[in-house]
């Protein structure tokens, strides 16, 4: 999206009048949003709300990467997708809804499944990185590839009634491996697939991670920098944990022992 | 009185609220700092929520003037970006 040096087209005056007239926002940080580039990894539960919301916010570049197909039972909670778009790649449906949604925003929809050889590649002309997926696998990938090459990441989780969001940044606050330094044991975490999960609260923990997004574009407020916020939703519960940095950290620490990407993620442990 | 005479006129008559504030800030957040942006407008509720709000956001608001039976302009300061 253009905005020819500062000046917006009488459209997109109206479009994002609620954001310009926001003191933290204004004319200019909705040029910073028009000029910000994401990478979203997953267009399911939580990829959803994410790019919808980010899409609406007129953020420039959204590249969102799946290799799945839209099924039945993702319908539930993953709000792009809809009953007409069963067995369409999941990028394409919900590339079309974000395109109708805002024209301004360029959408890139990558058919692909996201690998430690592939990674470092696709983030690389990106700002910030969204973790919207639902493994642990592509979750230490993603954070150890965003420490390494030094891009923001938003990373949310959600599990039946229970969703967390935290966001790092690399060099300053902590990452997912001071958090959790090695991959639960395959077997003992159920996956998203077998846990089961009420539909709205991917919805809840991806608006949240827009937010952040939106937040780190502007460079106002706080992020959730080395902190996770747990949400509860059968209590109606959010709870912030101070997550400091961990300097043993075999990613981020001081002597880190992961200085590559492993060369595969699936295996349960990965200490390079 | 020394008259002031404005670094930048927009002309919003025939635009209602919110864009005549959209439109006002739009204006002010693209001069510097101690320039005078005039705006000349004809929705009344705008005559009296545009001052309001530019104090808010940190402007001064010079004047407020009815310049005939359906027109206001209206002097602004900006203070801050
Ligand atoms: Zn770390």
């Amino acid at each position: 999206m253009e905005f020819n040096g500062g000046q917006f087209t009488d459209d997109q005056i109206i479009r994002y009048s609620r954001h310009i007239i926001l003191p933290e926002v204004g004319g200019k940080g909705q040029a910073m949003i028009a000029s910000a580039k994401v990478f979203l990894i997953g267009a399911g539960g939580l990829g959803c709300p994410i790019s919808y919301y980010l899409t609406a916010a007129g953020v420039g570049r959204i590249a969102i990467v799946d290799d799945d197909v839209v099924d039945l039972s993702n319908l539930q909670r993953q709000i792009l997708h809809s009953t007409k778009t069963v067995g369409m790649p999941k990028v394409e449906s919900a590339k079309a809804v974000l395109n109708a949604l805002n024209p301004d925003v360029e959408i890139i929809a990558i058919k692909d499944r996201l690998t430690p050889q592939n990674i470092l590649g696709f983030i690389k002309d990106y700002d910030i990185v969204i973790d919207g997926s639902d493994n642990f696998p592509t979750r230490y990938l993603v954070n150890d590839a965003c420490v390494l090459a030094n891009k923001p990441l938003s990373s949310g989780a959600v599990l039946r009634f229970e969703g967390q969001v935290t966001t790092i940044i690399p060099g300053e606050g902590h990452c997912y491996r001071c958090l959790f330094e090695e991959m639960p044991p395959e077997g003992l975490v159920p996956s998203c697939q077998e846990g089961g999960v009420l539909g709205v609260l991917p919805g809840i923990i991806g608006t949240l991670q827009a937010m952040e997004v939106l937040k780190l574009i502007l460079g106002k407020g706080d992020v959730l920098k080395n902190t996770l916020l747990i949400y509860d939703a059968l209590r109606t519960n959010f709870r912030k944990v101070r997550v400091p940095k961990n300097l043993d950290c075999p990613v981020c620490g001081e002597n880190p022992t992961i200085t590559a990407l492993c060369s595969s993620y699936e295996a349960n442990y990965c200490s390079a | 009185m020394e008259e002031i005479i404005p670094d930048k006129r927009i002309d919003i008559r025939g635009l209602k609220c919110p864009y005549t504030f959209v439109r006002s800030k739009l204006a002010i957040e693209q001069m510097n700092t101690g320039e005078v942006l005039e705006v000349l407008l004809n929705y009344p509720e705008a005559s009296v929520s545009i001052p309001k709000s530019m104090q808010d956001h940190g402007q001064r608001v010079l004047s407020v003037d009815k310049i005939n039976d359906t027109d206001w302009i209206i002097l602004i300061r900006k203070e801050r970006d």
